[in-house]
């Protein structure tokens, strides 16, 4: 169950290889962090999954069903969208933007509305903002937004493209713990594109790291791959030498204070 | 004003003759330059020779192109349609251009955000592309409104009945009212119907009335968001 990479790859018309040869499962109800630099293919691969990209060899499967055998329409309808920064219908007032994918699969406007103002509290916001345009809100209340249409149709399947790519640091961190907080209680099967590898850290129970081509640099739990970085381009991608990242402890006064590498003392030891 | 209030029935007989020209003439340009700047934004290569080849109708002459008309079509040298399909072709050559960069004005992200939530390709067209490029669309309409209004009066000199015979019949009989009305009747239908189109633009694009209020609202959010 869940979604299936099966020996995928994308060679562009130009003859850009976006990926190569990936495979991987992502089980029900866990986020897949697909993290790279650009160029790294990672969201290529998160868009074969709702079909906006075929891959040109191997298959993507959705609880065992090739998606090529599935109607392409119908099946984004299905998924969850998160899309990058400024993807909002600027159009359309802020409840309808959340209510769009109700809407096109027949629920009556009316009762899609009163279901996205609900959707809207959810994700934090005042549903008073639904009268308003995306434009009028901030950058962090729009990927709130995003994150509301792109649960309205209680899909299981979420993909998300570097959602908070956009936001100031104090905000996306915000977004992302509502983010974690919303995935506890929902359970969704999340495919995260992120070239943040905080963020894929934060919210992936799974992380992969994707070399330019979208060759696999490694996979595997945070802790894995923090704690055993496969090569040197991992453990400089993850910053595994990174000051901040090397903590060690010293006794001050009875207690164990945990310091990182410039000396600063960052927390204390339970 | 003597002269007008003994010919109102007259001038206003003129009056509706020329919208009833300019209108359809606008509409039909409408449609065809929509069309053709699709064509143009879908497939680029054939777009670019065929928007050159329109623009290049707009060099044809207006008299000239009043005689062709009807010959190619067999339709009568003195009938509205005659003019109507004239200035369609002299509308559709200024507004395919725009039609293309209204298209191309459509921010990518967007159409592609409404693809992935799964719009049909109809649905991308009527609900995402044609209200996003709507604005510049308008501003071309304006554009090809005025000149089409104006462009009616030609109609006078092969006798296809608008407020350009005003300004034909004037000169001949050296009636000076009769020029000032026609002149000044063509630019009034110019001006109302850019006023309506401003109005309906306005009306149709609410998400464009932004206030000043509202941008500095928006900083407000943040911080707030923020502080929360």
């Amino acid at each position: 169950m869940g979604i299936e990479f099966r020996g995928v790859s994308k060679t562009y018309a130009d003859g850009t290889v976006a990926v190569t040869d990936f495979s991987c499962t992502v089980p029900s109800h866990s986020t897949l962090a697909l993290v790279g630099s650009s160029g790294s293919g990672k969201t290529t691969l998160m868009r074969m999954v709702n079909r906006m990209v075929d891959p040109s060899a191997g298959t993507v499967l959705i609880d065992e069903r090739d998606v090529r055998e599935l109607d392409k329409v119908a099946l984004r309808r299905s998924i969850g969208y998160v899309p990058q920064a400024g993807g909002l219908l600027p159009h359309r007032r802020v409840v309808d933007n959340v209510a769009t994918v109700p809407v096109l699969t027949g629920t009556s406007r009316r009762t899609a509305r009163a279901d996205a103002l609900d959707l809207l509290a959810r994700v934090g916001l005042d549903p008073a903002l639904g009268r308003r345009f995306p434009s009028q809100l901030s950058g962090g209340q729009q990927q709130r937004v995003a994150v509301a249409r792109a649960l309205a149709a209680d899909p299981h399947i979420l993909l998300m493209d570097e959602p908070f790519g956009a936001v100031d640091p104090i905000v996306r961190r915000d977004l992302q713990d509502q983010l974690a907080e919303l995935q506890a209680e929902l359970g969704k099967t999340i495919v995260l594109v992120t070239h943040d590898i905080d963020e894929a850290f934060r919210l992936g129970d799974q992380v992969v790291i994707l070399r330019t081509g979208g060759v696999v640099a490694q996979t595997g739990t945070p802790q894995q791959i923090l704690a055993e970085p496969a090569d040197d381009f991992v453990r400089d991608f993850v910053g595994a030498d990174r000051a901040e990242r090397r903590l060690t402890t010293t006794e001050v006064d009875g207690r164990r204070i945990v310091v990182d590498g410039d000396g600063r003392p960052v927390g204390v030891l339970a | 004003m003597t002269w007008l209030e003994a010919n109102r029935s007259y001038v206003l007989d003129m009056l509706l003759q020329h919208v009833q020209i300019a209108v359809p003439a606008v509409l039909i340009s409408i449609v065809a330059a929509v069309a053709l700047g699709r064509l143009a934004w879908r497939w680029r290569r054939v777009g670019a020779v065929v928007l050159g080849a329109t623009s290049l109708l707009y060099s044809v002459p207006a008299l000239p192109l009043l005689i062709v008309i009807p010959v190619v079509l067999s339709i009568p040298l003195r009938s509205d349609l005659n003019l109507i399909i004239a200035l369609a072709l002299y509308g559709t050559a200024l507004l395919a251009g725009t039609a293309l960069d209204a298209f191309r004005s459509v921010d990518p992200r967007v159409r592609e955000a409404a693809e992935a939530l799964g719009h049909s390709r109809a649905g991308i067209w009527w609900k995402v592309d044609l209200p996003l490029s709507f604005p510049v669309l308008l501003s071309g309409i304006r554009v090809i409104t005025v000149s089409t209004v104006s462009l009616v009066t030609i109609g006078a000199l092969v006798g296809i009945q608008s407020l350009g015979n005003l300004l034909t019949d004037g000169f001949q009989r050296g009636i000076h009212a009769e020029i000032v009305t026609g002149i000044v009747l063509t630019i009034l239908v110019a001006v109302v119907l850019d006023v309506l189109l401003v109005l309906v633009g306005a009306l149709v694009t609410p998400w464009r009335r932004r206030t000043p209020r509202a941008r500095s609202r928006r900083r407000a959010d943040d911080t707030a968001a923020v502080s929360a």
